[in-house]
C-alpha cells in the first residue's frame, strides 16, 4: 500500500500495539505530528521538555514490560533527549525513539536545527538508523521494535529527515524481519547448565545474586521458585529489587555500596556466587580483587559482553534467564539438598542480627528513612509503583521500601539521572493506571524536571511526589562530609521555592510536612484526592546513607555508623 | 596491564554507518587503530574489515565482545594463526638507479610498476614486518611518497 513516511510511522505504531507516545513536536517532525492529529488509535502525551518524554517512556516500559515510545524533533529536540537515551541504554530499557531530521537536501549544510543525531546517539543506544528513503521506513521501524525488546533490551533511535516523512512509498508491515547479523541467544548451553547445577549441589555457602535482568526477562516467578526449592539465601542488586518479596526469609537485602552488612558479608564469604541477570557493577562489587574472593562464579546473562567483563565466571551461561531457569529448576529439584545450606543460613542470620539495616528514629526532625517505611506501611505495597530520583533518597528507598513484586521499582540505576523520577512516575502511572504512582525525590532532583507538573495535571497522571527535603544536595554533601573534610562545596540548597504554592500554581496540590502526623494526613489526603501532588517533607539535614562501602573499598569494610 | 598487538577481522553488513560503529568502540576507550582495511566480500551483502591494533589484553577482549554485539556485525575473527600481508607503493625520483630499486623490490615480493617522466613507482607485498624493513631500506633512494595499504589477514 502506498503512503507517506509520516503515515508509515503511525501505521507501524498501531501494528506494534502502541497505546501511548510521549513527545514534543517541532519543525522537522511536523509531518508525523500532522498524522498523529488525524488518528485516534493511540494517545500522544505532550511533556514539557524532551528529556521528560524519554524518561516517561522509560517509566512506561519499566512498569509495563512493553516497549516505550517517544517522539521528538531535530536539533535541540534531539539533544535534549540524549540523557534519556543514555539512561535507557544503561538500564537496558526497551524503547523506540523517533526523531525528526532536516530534509535530506539540507543534511550536512549546518541547516536550522540540524545536528548529526545518529552520530550522537550511536554510543548511547542499542542501535540507531538514519532513514534516507521512505521505502525502508516500514522495515526499519519493525526492526527497531524487535531489536529494542529482544536479547538484552535497549533503546533504538530512528532519525527521519523531513522530506522522507513526506515521501510516498510502498508500505508492507507484514514482511518478516530479516536480520542475518542479529540473533540473540535464548537457550543456555545445556552442558554449562548441568555443570552449574553440579556446582550448586557441591557448594556449602551458595548465594543468589539477583539483578535487573530478572525483571527484564519476567523471571521473578521462576527465581522465587528456584529460591524456594533450594533454600539458598539471596541478595538483590539495586536494579533487582522486587525479584523476591521483602518479607521472604531467604532475601538478605540489597548488596553493594549501600547494601546491608549481612548482604555484603554474605557476598564476601560465599563459596558460590549464582549471578542471575547481573553485571558485577562497580557499585556492587567494591574492590574487585577482594570481591567474593573464595567463591566460584555462575553467571547467567543474555548479554555475552557482561559475562567475565569484570569478574571471571567459572560457569558462564549465555541465554534468556527465563529459558535458562526453566531448564535449571527441575535439575536442581533432583540434585540439591536444601538442608545442606542450613549452617550457612544461620551464619547470615547472625550477621543480620548483629547489624540489621536500621536508623535512629530520634530527635525532633523526621528521619528520611521513616518516611519511606511509613509509605510502605500506609499503602498495600502491591498497589504502588515506586519511582525515585537520584541521591540519598534513592538509596534509602532501595534499602527501606518493602518491595513485593517485579516492575514496581522505577529508578535510574546505571546512569544515575537526577530529574528522572517525576517523568518516569508519570509514564509508570500511564502504564499501570490501577496503581498508585509515588515518586520519592529530593529537593535537588525534583527541580530538574519540575515543568512536568503541567503534563501530569493536563493528562491526569496523579503522581505523588514525596520530597525528602534536607536543604542539601544530600549525597554529594555526604561524600563531602566523609571524604572532603566537611567542605560543603556548592551543595547547600537552602534557597528554595515554596513547593506548596509551586504545585498549586500548576493545578496540583501541595503539602508542607514537619511532623509524622502531618505526613500521615498529607499522604492519605493526596491518595484520596487522586491528583498531582507534592508532599514537601522537612527531614533531618544531617542523616547519611549507611552502611557505606567507600568507593573502591572492599565490600566487607563497611562504615556502619557516622563515627566509623 | 599486558599490551599486545592484535589482528581482528570483522565481517559486517555493507551499510553506511557500520565503520563508525566499529571505530567508535576504539575511540570511546582511547584506543588507537594502527591500520584498517575494508572491502566487500564477493557475492554477498557483507564487507570484511581488518583491524590492526595494540593495547591492554583485557580491554581488547572487551572491545571484541562489544564488536560481536553491534547489530550489523556478522562475525568477528580473532586471528592467532594467520597469514598477514600488507602492500606498499613508493614513489622514487627518476634519477635513482632503476636496477637497484628493482632488485630491492624483488627481495620483498615486489617490482617496479610504473616509470614516469620524473619518478618511478615501486610496489611490494609482504608481511607487515618485512614491509617495514623494505621501507627502511628504500629511504636510501630518497622516496618522495610512501603509501601503505594496511594489513589484510586470513587464518591458516
Amino acid at each position: 500500500m502506498q503512503m507517506t513516511g509520516a503515515q508509515m510511522v503511525i501505521e507501524a505504531f498501531i501494528a506494534e500495539g502502541v497505546d501511548t507516545v510521549f513527545g514534543y513536536p517541532g519543525g522537522a517532525i511536523m509531518n508525523v505530528y500532522d498524522e498523529i492529529y488525524k488518528q485516534d488509535k493511540f494517545e500522544h502525551i505532550l511533556t514539557r521538555h524532551e528529556q521528560a518524554a524519554i524518561h516517561a517512556a522509560e517509566g512506561y516500559a519499566k512498569a509495563s514490560g512493553k516497549v516505550g515510545v517517544a517522539m521528538i524533533t531535530s536539533g535541540p529536540g534531539f539533544t535534549n533527549a540524549v540523557t534519556g537515551l543514555a539512561d535507557a541504554y544503561m538500564d537496558s530499557i526497551p524503547m523506540v525513539v523517533v526523531s525528526g531530521q532536516v530534509p535530506m537536501t539540507l543534511i550536512g549544510t549546518d541547516a536550522f536545527q540540524e545536528i548529526d543525531s545518529v552520530g550522537i546517539s550511536r554510543p548511547c543506544t542499542k542501535h540507531n538508523y538514519l532513514v534516507t528513503d521512505a521505502s525502508d521506513l516500514g522495515r526499519v521501524l519493525k526492526e527497531a521494535f524487535y531489536i529494542a525488546a529482544s536479547g538484552r533490551p535497549g533503546p533504538v533511535h530512528v532519525d527521519i529527515p523531513k522530506d522522507v516523512t513526506a515521501q510516498l512509498a510502498e508500505f508492507d508491515y507484514s514482511q518478516p524481519i530479516d536480520l542475518p547479523t542479529y540473533k540473540p541467544t535464548v537457550k543456555g548451553n545445556k552442558r554449562q547448565i548441568k555443570k552449574a547445577v553440579e556446582a550448586i549441589a557441591e557448594a556449602k555457602r551458595p548465594l543468589l545474586y539477583l539483578g535487573g535482568g530478572i525483571i527484564n526477562s519476567n523471571a521473578s516467578e521462576a527465581v522465587r521458585k528456584l529460591s524456594q526449592i533450594t533454600q539458598i539465601p539471596a541478595v538483590e542488586t539495586f536494579m533487582g529489587r522486587g525479584s523476591l518479596r521483602f518479607d521472604d526469609d531467604l532475601l538478605i537485602s540489597m548488596v553493594g555500596m549501600h547494601g546491608s552488612y549481612a548482604a555484603n558479608m554474605a557476598m564476601s564469604e560465599t563459596d558460590l556466587v549464582i549471578g542471575l541477570g547481573v553485571r558485577f557493577d562497580d557499585r556492587v562489587t567494591g574492590k574487585l580483587s577482594e570481591f567474593a574472593k573464595s567463591a566460584r562464579i555462575i553467571h547467567v546473562d543474555v548479554d555475552p559482553t557482561s559475562i567475565s567483563k569484570l569478574v571471571n565466571a567459572n560457569f558462564p551461561i549465555v541465554g534468556d534467564l527465563s529459558a535458562v531457569l526453566e531448564e535449571m529448576i527441575p535439575m536442581l529439584e533432583k540434585s540439591v539438598d536444601p538442608d545442606k545450606y542450613a549452617p550457612w543460613r544461620e551464619t547470615i542470620e547472625r550477621y543480620n542480627n548483629l547489624h540489621p539495616l536500621s536508623y535512629k528514629d530520634e530527635g525532633k526532625n523526621i528521619k528520611p528513612q521513616w518516611v519511606i517505611e511509613r509509605i510502605g506501611q500506609s499503602v498495600d505495597s502491591d498497589d504502588v509503583v515506586i519511582s525515585t530520583d537520584v541521591g540519598q533518597h534513592q538509596m534509602w528507598t532501595a534499602q527501606f521500601f518493602p518491595f513485593t513484586r517485579a516492575r514496581q521499582w522505577v529508578s535510574s540505576g546505571g546512569l544515575g539521572t537526577m530529574g528522572f523520577g517525576f517523568p518516569a512516575a508519570m509514564g509508570a502511572k500511564r502504564a499501570a493506571q490501577d496503581k498508585i504512582s509515588i515518586n520519592i525525590t529530593g529537593d535537588g532532583s525534583i527541580l530538574m524536571n519540575i515543568q512536568e507538573l503541567m503534563t501530569a495535571v493536563e493528562y491526569r497522571l496523579p503522581v505523588i511526589n514525596v520530597i525528602l527535603n534536607n536543604n542539601y544536595l544530600g549525597m554529594v554533601r555526604q561524600w563531602q562530609t566523609l571524604f572532603y573534610d566537611k567542605r560543603h562545596s556548592e551543595t547547600d540548597l537552602s534557597m528554595q521555592p515554596d513547593f506548596v504554592k509551586l504545585a498549586e500554581s500548576f493545578g496540583g496540590v501541595g503539602y508542607r510536612v514537619t511532623t509524622k502526623e502531618e505526613f500521615d494526613t498529607a499522604l492519605k489526603d493526596a491518595i484520596s484526592k487522586n491528583v498531582v501532588a507534592i508532599i514537601d517533607v522537612v527531614v533531618d539535614r544531617h542523616e547519611n546513607v549507611l552502611p557505606m562501602v567507600p568507593s573502591g573499598g572492599s565490600l566487607f569494610n563497611m562504615m556502619l555508623t557516622d563515627k566509623d | 596491564m599486558r599490551e599486545e598487538r592484535r589482528i581482528v577481522s570483522v565481517i559486517v553488513l555493507n551499510e553506511s554507518s557500520v565503520l563508525s560503529r566499529i571505530t567508535g568502540l576504539f575511540a570511546g576507550r582511547g584506543y588507537n587503530i594502527d591500520s584498517l582495511t575494508v572491502a566487500p566480500v564477493p557475492d554477498s551483502k557483507m564487507s570484511r574489515v581488518t583491524i590492526e591494533t595494540s593495547g591492554d589484553v583485557k580491554m581488547m577482549e572487551q572491545i571484541i565482545k562489544q564488536l560481536h554485539k553491534l547489530i550489523p556485525v556478522y562475525k568477528v575473527i580473532e586471528h592467532s594463526e594467520q597469514i598477514e600481508k600488507e602492500m606498499a607503493l613508493v614513489k622514487v625520483p627518476i634519477g635513482e638507479s632503476l636496477s637497484d630499486v628493482d632488485a630491492l623490490c624483488r627481495a620483498y615480493n615486489g617490482k617496479i610498476v610504473n616509470v614516469g617522466n620524473d619518478s618511478i613507482i615501486a610496489m611490494v607485498t609482504d608481511e607487515p614486518q618485512r614491509v617495514r624493513y623494505f621501507l627502511k631500506a628504500i629511504t636510501k633512494y630518497n622516496p618522495k611518497e610512501i603509501v601503505r595499504s594496511g594489513v589484510v589477514a586470513v587464518e591458516r
